[in-house]
């Protein structure tokens, strides 16, 4: 966390004095006032145009997303929904009930996409340790292997998923194939691994050959910090590998850890490509995530009062987690302005 | 760890099986994408029976191909070098400058990077409409409509990368600049920029390949006039049949651009990734 974006400040701050004008430099000597003066507006102009987009296009349809959960907008006034009536807590009553189906439907999307998010995460985290613990150690054709690895991270979501799909697919895709008819694991039955029950690992699967290479990326700028003398007394203390990698390697990458967990975590808590290009407009009722299940209510049922109303519920679950995201992300002694 | 023989042997099988979950997708995409259609459909062939170029030639009949990549070229680059360019001054303004509500608009662009679009997509459809409404001016469909919704995810992005960047460029460079008279625009524009030219390029890169794979607010905002790849390849897959062949032909034609981009440009991607983003 050495030189994180605002941990600059104060050492800025300080830097000023040294530009001061240096003995024997006329030119200068007569220009810090004009450059203090200056400096005040400066920092705004810099920012205006991010500040002004921040507001549009961010801020803005936060705030409008949060006037939607309160207001009845059915598909007959989505062209003039300023005039839509207000309809107070309407829309979370009608939704999020726990004893309508909806809104059973809601919390159980809310736990299945607690679960895909741990599933996921945690076996990306896995894949990308393994990969980053042995890509770590020098051999030939080290550098070509990190770049293929990486290739599942750089193809557009789409185009894995889509890859995924054929695989998946029930008659002609390669999972049967290997699975039906090399190994004759199913007996004569070729399963659906797109609809009912499987969907969920299926798309567990696909989600995870995407992310893994983040991890390992992250993981792999972490241990390129562990100097390898540490493993060299270690070893000749008679640590064994696994004992070696408890002790020195996860201690070593923890710091990195927390937010590449909390990213991977937020990603996939938000997932909707991979669903989306996998399944259609509307997923398995076994595979729904959230993303999707509001996309559906908004724009596949026009429901928009009721996609309104989960969408606000998300955005709180969002803000409490991006606060301990933040804490992780910035050092505590940045706190000034 | 010490390269002991049992870490060798261990590493061998892992990086083998990692090879492999990595490969057999790519492999499945490629060789499908040289099969005629009768070999597709049916029990799947591992080693093509009959290697054909003709799905990589029939791509751009079945369904307006370049038209949807004309689409989705012009709203990534645009919405990329629009990000960028913002992005360049107020990253430079954190890293650098101190103001007044400096820690506020940096915890905005922070918290909002981490938002998914659909919190985004309905509010942003409704301002569409009323700005419709008002003026006349017509956004959803249009390409302008699609590039201020992507600069939602590629703008905070690259506010955060760069600021990462700028703030690990040492302090003397511009303040040698300054000395000389240049002020703090001028060493931003002399100095800083061709330092970071490569990190400005990585993050360009990466806000393309995120553009570039976008779904969510292609599949409400675009019509057909103004489709973009993502949701163009679905066509491929509306007849009765799915021309399996053709859409992984144009999977690797599609996914050509931005790989060979990444490689380019990989070891600074994974520079900056690993400074400014998660850190």
């Amino acid at each position: 966390m050495s030189h994180s974006a605002l941990d600059s400040g104060p050492a800025a701050a300080g830097s000023t004095a040294a530009v001061d004008p240096e003995p024997g430099k006329p030119r200068a000597a007569s220009t810090p006032p004009v450059r203090k003066r200056r400096r005040s507006f400066l920092p705004y102009g810099l920012i205006l145009p991010a500040a002004i987009l921040e507001l549009l296009i961010h801020i803005g349809p936060m705030l409008l997303g949060i006037w939607i959960a309160f207001i009845s907008l059915t598909q007959l006034n989505l062209t003039n929904w300023l005039n839509a009536p207000f309809v107070g807590l309407q829309n979370f009553i009608n939704g999020l009930n726990p004893d309508s189906t909806i809104g059973q439907a809601f919390f159980s999307t809310v736990g299945r996409t607690l679960g895909y998010t741990i599933l996921v995460v945690g076996f990306s985290w896995m894949l990308g340790m393994a990969g980053a613990v042995f890509l770590s150690s020098n051999f030939k054709g080290r550098a070509l292997l990190r770049t293929f690895f990486l290739v599942p991270y750089a193809l557009p979501a789409y185009v894995g998923t889509i890859a995924w799909a054929f695989m998946f697919n029930q008659r002609d895709g390669a999972v049967n194939q290997i699975l039906v008819d090399t190994l004759h694991l199913f007996g004569d039955e070729r399963p659906f691994w797109l609809l009912g029950g499987n969907s969920f690992g299926a798309m567990v699967i696909v989600n995870v050959w995407q992310l893994w290479p983040f991890a390992f990326l992250m993981l792999m700028a972490a241990l390129q910090n562990v100097p390898t003398d540490v493993y060299e007394a270690a070893a000749i203390d008679g640590a064994t590998l696994w004992q070696q990698f408890r002790r020195i390697t996860l201690p070593m990458v923890r710091p990195a850890n927390g937010v590449l967990l909390m990213v991977m975590s937020l990603w996939t808590f938000n997932q909707f490509n991979v669903p989306f290009v996998l399944f259609g407009a509307t997923s398995p009722k076994e595979a729904t995530l959230i993303s999707p299940l509001i996309y559906q209510n908004s724009f596949g049922s026009w429901n928009f009062g009721l996609g309104g109303a989960m969408s606000v519920l998300l955005l709180i679950a969002l803000f409490i987690a991006s606060v301990f995201y933040i804490r992780m992300v910035l050092p505590k002694g940045a706190d000034n302005d | 760890m010490i390269e002991t023989r049992n870490f060798r042997i261990l590493r061998n099988v892992v990086l083998t099986i990692l090879s492999l979950w990595v490969a057999v997708p790519l492999f499945v995409v490629v060789s499908t994408s040289l099969k005629p259609l009768k070999d597709v459909s049916g029990l799947f062939q591992w080693i093509p029976r009959e290697i054909t170029a003709s799905p990589y030639l029939d791509i751009w009949s079945t369904v307006p191909l370049a038209k949807y990549f004309q689409n989705s070229l012009i709203i990534t680059v645009c919405a990329t070098a629009c990000s960028v360019t913002v992005a360049v001054l107020a990253a430079y303004a954190i890293a650098r400058l101190q103001f007044k509500g400096k820690r506020a608009f940096s915890l905005t662009v922070l918290s909002t990077q981490m938002f998914p679009g659909i919190l985004f997509l309905l509010p942003l459809y409704l301002i569409f409409t009323q700005i419709r409404n008002m003026t006349g001016l017509q956004l959803q469909g249009s390409y302008l409509g699609l590039i201020i919704t992507y600069m939602t995810f590629t703008l905070p992005f690259a506010i955060w990368m760069l600021s990462g960047y700028f703030a690990s460029i040492p302090k003397e460079l511009e303040e040698a600049s300054m000395i000389d008279g240049t002020g703090r625009m001028g060493a931003l524009f002399r100095v800083i920029l061709p330092v970071a030219k490569p990190g400005i390029i990585a993050v360009a890169v990466y806000s393309f390949i995120s553009a570039w794979g976008e779904v969510l607010f292609a599949s409400v905002l675009t019509n057909e006039a103004t489709k973009t790849l993502s949701l163009g390849l679905k066509a491929y897959a509306s007849e009765s049949d799915v021309f399996w062949n053709q859409l992984m032909a144009a999977s690797v034609v599609v996914s050509l651009p931005v790989l060979i981009g990444f490689i380019l440009v990989q070891k600074h991607l994974v520079a900056g990734l690993s400074s400014g983003a998660v850190k």
